[in-house]
């Protein structure tokens, strides 16, 4: 597999890079490019340009802030976040089991949570695609996992992406018309195709996790193996637990289902108000589970990762008490 | 055996430094002056006839140097003289996504890209068969080869009379099983660079595991003589059975430097890969057998049903392997086989270490443990009450000679701790066993021909320096280094002080090729003889150069003469001069063919073979109830091994072929939606990694083969068998789950567990077989010995 011909800037500030974006129609940004590349080798995208943020200063690193919360530079490397002991322990261990080592020594953060959606009938090398039918996603009008569907229903496949939400955190971003904070949970919208809710000439700087003293966090990953494989279900749960035992505030957020990671607010509100115990963690998990309809669009098809949503909600809540 | 001093000690390969430190020039490595890119064109098509290729665009692109398409490469092939039926380039017709249709090559790979993407083919879609059920039922005929219909293949065999077997059976069982299809992964992509001279003569370069097969086909596709046509097997970066056709990258080299005049250089992708597959295949099995109340196998039927893919490959001979290797192990006083091997619109199968046999191996383990249960007996005694005798005939004729099968278990059994284990652990964890035998060698080689199966040569210098030719071909395996061992044991020699040239046609003598587990033991035996010719003339002359009587000279350490008055030796080079004194020119020759084994009926020269392995494997898991997810805590492997000429060697086959055989078991398939390969990458295809890899113990058992050299026989292959279904049977012991069907990955497991939960039976897989009629019927009696 060859790359297409493109050609390659490397800005020194964001601004500039934000103005060679804007000037440049079609680029795209590449951090570690560990996500980039290997589309641009199946010419799911060639970019006429790719704009590096490496060359760029002070986007990484890992920093608490006088509030207590938590910035994390996008240029910052996964296997920097995984290392860290400064961040809720959800997002450190998520990291931790994102690709491969090698992966998150290149892999940055901000590239995780503007990873592409993921789907079987995509992530093909394009003389693949041209055998199936192109769909929906590049080039073409159909979609092959749901082909009555209008809708891309390519798959969220970022740990990052539901740890964030279930943290409250949020994005800096800056574009053309300056600088602005965004939820985590509006970075991602339900669409396989557009689906960050960021506009596409805005560069993520950073993301803030806000302060959460009493909050415990967790994450459980389903793959077929122990490295490498992309999650085809994730589960990131926070919990706020009062001095009485009881909880008071909760998040559960599942990845890898849909092309956003989706909050699952009945099961969170089910869980206010009671102890984590065995009974409540189980009438949360079927009711968080209850929604998920997974596409037999990635590894081990729809119905495992049906049957597997309870039991990873369980497991990711247990993980807490 | 006492004496040997290289024979039986551990040491890396020869060749150990110059691989791991990446010295080691594969065949896309290879880089000549002048050298153009090559590639291939793949059919976007499952099955449609070829209206037109427009190759203009192509040919007009600057860089371009040549555009092939079938019609410049008419001529068909196939690797079994029954199975012509590849072209380098599709012709008429396509029959899979991924065929090669054209090629081009030119000034760099980004020019072949896009030269590749301007050759316009226009394909009138025809309707495409996917499965076995469907090629069974289906009108559109995918192939004019084949026995009609889409069947390329069937066989029917009857060995003594299984219906009396079954009257007298205490119990029968039926069961059905199915082996998902898998590819070899091996890390090397396959590559070949040709080059063209004006003296008409073409050379090869190939990651191929049979270059003498490829000559024959290049001389045939190319209508050229063979003696104009070299090819060199390159080092192999892993071969498994993948590199053992001959692929229409080879042959699309070769004619590409013939058109062009420069050489080219043709590196498949990994998706073409895939695509060229020639892996495991699937094949759906009915396995009837009948038991005594001790549990003695009074009979077997055994039906099996092969989704070949497009084309025939060793098919012929794969249908034939589901079929004859269940006797090696147990003896079964009754057998009957019958087979099918279809023809559908994907990649085609054809060898994987092991060649049809553990697909049949684990039906027939899993299907003893069922029956262990049904009739209160453990899994050990069922196995040692229906062991195979050193020394014996099967009922389909197999000479088993030496065969270490029942200490392999005995000591699998003792070092797992197996009998206390069984059905005591813990909920969620289990222990499971199996064995397995395979061949030392084909018996026959792939054409018919009565010359020797392998020939050594070995020159040695006026300096002593010994240099041995041999068209054996490493592809990993190591068997550079175990010819090595056995000359240099024969020489008094250490391994490396030989020089070692291999795999090429116009160097070295034949060896039909790295398959079959044949080369330690035929080009072994070849090697042995020829080394033992050349130290015969070096005995004679050093007994004659120092008044010794030859009886009383050895050779050793690199000195010959008196074995215990050092002042009565020569150097060994001094000894080669005194040899090149008295008879000239000191060279020497040896040849191996495996003796006349083809029982009394067609279709008995598949799994005849000169010598069997046996292994025992026993695999312990810890499942996770809820995931379904299958940890293997740690595996035993015993192998009976004949003798081990390298013992680090042997360990290494066995741990590869212990990681080769988890992976098929829990992860590897080659999917499929409909005839489409559902994720031709290393993303998609779960090869297991370090972290799913158990720590393995192997126990070497040594049965000193009669007919082997040293007594060594094959473990290239043998040890991945056992390994599958021991596992499967593993899975049973933790969680009371049959699944019947490999690989058995989680939402299998979590099938099965929720099908105990309603009620059911807890097996998942296929319950039943086609209704089919194999055709006729071969009764053959069982041999007199019997
Ligand atoms: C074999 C393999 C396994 C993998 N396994 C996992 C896994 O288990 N889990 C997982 O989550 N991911 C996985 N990945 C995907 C990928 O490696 C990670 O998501 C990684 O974090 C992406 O970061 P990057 O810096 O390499 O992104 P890049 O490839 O550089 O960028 C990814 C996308 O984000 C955009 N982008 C990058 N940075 C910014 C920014 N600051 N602002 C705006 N847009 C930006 C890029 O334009 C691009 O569209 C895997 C990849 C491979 C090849």
């Amino acid at each position: 597999m060859r790359l297409p011909a493109f050609g390659y800037l490397e800005p020194s500030t964001v601004e500039d890079a934000v103005e060679l974006l804007a000037i440049n129609p079609g680029a795209e940004i590449i951090a570690g490019g560990t996500d980039l590349i290997p589309n641009m080798k199946r010419r799911q995208i060639s970019p006429s340009t790719v704009i590096a943020l490496g060359t760029i200063d002070g986007m990484s690193g890992i920093q608490v802030d006088d509030d207590g919360g938590v910035t994390i530079g996008a240029l910052t490397l996964l296997h920097d976040l995984a290392a860290s002991s400064e961040v809720p322990a959800a997002l450190a261990s998520a990291a931790a089991e994102i690709g491969s080592p090698q992966i998150r020594n290149v892999a940055t953060v901000g590239g995780n949570l503007c990873l592409d959606t993921r789907c079987g009938f995509i992530n093909q090398t394009e003389s693949w695609r041209l055998a199936s039918g192109l769909c929906l996603k590049a080039d073409g009008d159909v979609c092959w996992v749901a082909p009555k569907g209008e809708e891309c229903v390519a798959v969220s496949s970022s740990d990052l992406a539901p740890v964030t939400v279930a943290l409250d955190a949020e994005v800096g971003l800056v574009g053309p018309d300056g600088s602005r904070t965004l939820a985590a949970s509006d970075l991602y919208r339900s669409d396989g195709i557009d689906h960050l809710g960021k506009s596409a000439d805005e560069i993520v700087t950073a993301l803030t996790v806000p302060p959460r003293p009493r909050w415990r966090t967790g994450y459980r990953k389903l793959r077929r193996r122990g490295t490498i494989d992309f999650p085809i279900l994730g589960v990131a749960v926070a919990v706020e637990v009062a001095d009485d035992g009881r909880v008071k505030d909760a998040r559960i957020v599942l990845g890898a289902i849909a092309p956003a990671p989706m909050r699952m607010r009945q099961a969170e509100e089910a869980l206010v108000g009671s102890r984590l115990d065995a009974e409540a963690i189980e009438r949360a998990a079927e009711l968080a589970a209850k929604p998920v309809r997974p596409y037999d669009n990635v590894d081990l098809g729809s119905r495992y990762r049906k049957w597997m949503a309870p039991v990873f909600i369980t497991r990711a809540l247990q993980d807490l008490r | 055996m006492t004496g040997n001093v290289v024979v039986g000690r551990p040491g890396p390969r020869v060749d150990a430094a110059d691989q791991v430190t990446g010295r080691t020039t594969f065949a896309g490595d290879i880089d000549r002056s002048g050298m153009l890119i090559g590639g291939l064109l793949e059919s976007s098509q499952a099955h449609a006839r070829i209206l037109s290729v427009d190759t203009s665009a192509a040919e007009a692109l600057p860089g371009v140097r040549a555009v092939l398409t079938g019609a410049d490469l008419p001529v068909p092939y196939g690797i079994l003289p029954v199975s012509q039926d590849e072209h380098a380039l599709a012709v008429d017709k396509v029959r899979y996504v991924g065929e090669p249709v054209a090629a081009v090559a030119a000034v760099d790979a980004d020019s072949v890209e896009e030269a590749l993407s301007r050759i316009v083919v226009e394909y009138e879609p025809l309707d495409a068969v996917a499965t076995i059920e469907e090629a069974l039922a289906s009108g559109t005929r995918i192939h004019g080869e084949g026995e009609g219909d889409n069947v390329h293949r069937r066989a029917a065999l009857e060995f003594g009379d299984v219906g009396s077997g079954f009257d007298a059976a205490h119990l029968v069982r039926e069961d059905v099983y199915f082996f998902g299809g898998n590819t070899h992964a091996a890390l090397e992509q396959h590559a070949a660079v040709a080059s063209a001279g004006l003296d008409g003569r073409v050379t090869l370069w190939s990651s191929t595991q049979v270059p003498h097969y490829l000559h024959r086909t290049l001389e045939k596709v190319l209508e050229m003589p063979a003696g104009r046509i070299r090819v060199i097997a390159a080092p192999v970066g892993g071969g498994f059975g993948g590199k053992t056709d001959p692929f229409s990258h080879e042959i699309v080299a070769a004619k590409l430097a013939m058109v062009t005049g420069r050489p080219v250089k043709i590196v498949l992708s990994r998706q073409q890969v895939f695509y060229a597959h020639r892996g495991r295949h699937p094949v759906l099995m009915w396995v009837k057998t009948g038991f005594d109340p001790e549990g003695r196998i009074t009979a077997m039927h055994f039906k099996s049903f092969l989704d070949g893919g497009a084309y025939g490959s060793y098919g012929a001979a794969s249908l034939l392997y589901t079929g004859s290797l269940q006797t090696s192990t147990y003896r079964i006083p009754n057998y009957k086989f019958e087979g099918v091997r279809v023809f559908t619109n994907k990649p085609p199968c054809g060898p994987k270490r092991g060649h049809g046999t553990p697909q049949p191996r684990f039906a027939l383990e899993c299907q003893l443990d069922e029956a262990a249960a049904d009739l209160g007996l453990d899994p050990v005694t069922i196995r040692r009450r229906n062991l195979v005798e050193p020394f014996s005939m099967t009922v389909n004729h197999l000479r088993i000679t030496s065969c270490g099968i029942e200490e392999c278990l005995d000591r699998a059994v003792e070092a797992s701790d197996f009998s206390a284990k069984h059905g005591n652990l813990p909920e969620g964890k289990g222990i499971g066993l199996a064995a397995g035998a395979y061949l030392s060698g084909a018996g026959l080689p792939i054409y018919w021909n009565d010359m020797p199966q392998s020939e050594v040569e070995i020159k040695v210098d006026r300096g002593g320096g010994v240099t041995v030719f041999s068209m054996a071909t490493d592809v990993g395996q190591g068997s550079t280094s175990v010819l090595a061992t056995i000359v240099a044991e024969v020489l008094g020699l250490e391994p490396s002080d030989l020089a070692m040239v291999t795999a090429d046609t116009d160097l070295t003598p034949v060896d039909l090729g790295s398959y079959s587990s044949r080369v330690t033991f035929m080009a072994g035996n070849a090697a042995k003889e020829a080394a033992e010719g050349i130290r015969d003339r070096v005995i004679a002359a050093v007994a004659d150069e120092l008044g010794l009587s030859a009886d009383v000279v050895v050779v050793a350490g690199g000195r010959v003469g008196s074995a215990n008055d050092e002042d009565k030796t020569l150097s060994w080079a001094d000894a080669v001069r005194a040899a090149i004194v008295r008879g000239g020119s000191l060279t020497g020759s040896g040849s191996y063919r495996a003796p006349d084994l083809a029982g009394p009926y067609r279709g008995s020269g598949v799994g005849i073979s000169p010598a069997y392995s046996y292994s025992v494997a026993v695999v312990e898991v810890d499942c996770d109830s809820e995931t379904g997810e299958v940890r293997v805590a740690k595996v035993w492997l015993a192998h009976d091994i004949g003798r081990a000429l390298n013992p680090l060697l042997v360990e290494g086959q066995m741990e590869g072929g212990v990681y080769m055989g988890l992976g098929e078991a829990l992860f590897e398939e080659q999917a499929f939606r409909h005839t489409l390969h559902r994720g031709p990458s290393l993303l998609d295809y779960k090869l297991p990694t370090f972290l799913e890899m158990p720590p393995v113990q192997s126990i070497l058992v040594e049965t000193d083969d009669p007919e082997g050299p040293f007594g060594a026989k094959e473990v290239g292959q043998g040890p991945l068998l056992p390994v599958i279904p021991a596992l499967a049977n593993a899975v049973h012991d933790a969680l009371g789950v049959r699944v019947a069907e490999v690989p058995i990955t989680p939402d299998k497991v979590v099938a099965a567990q929720r099908d105990i939960k309603r009620g059911g039976d807890g097996r998942f897989g296929p319950r039943s077989v086609p209704d089919y009629d194999f055709g006729r019927l071969t009764r053959v009696d069982p041999p007199g010995e019997f």
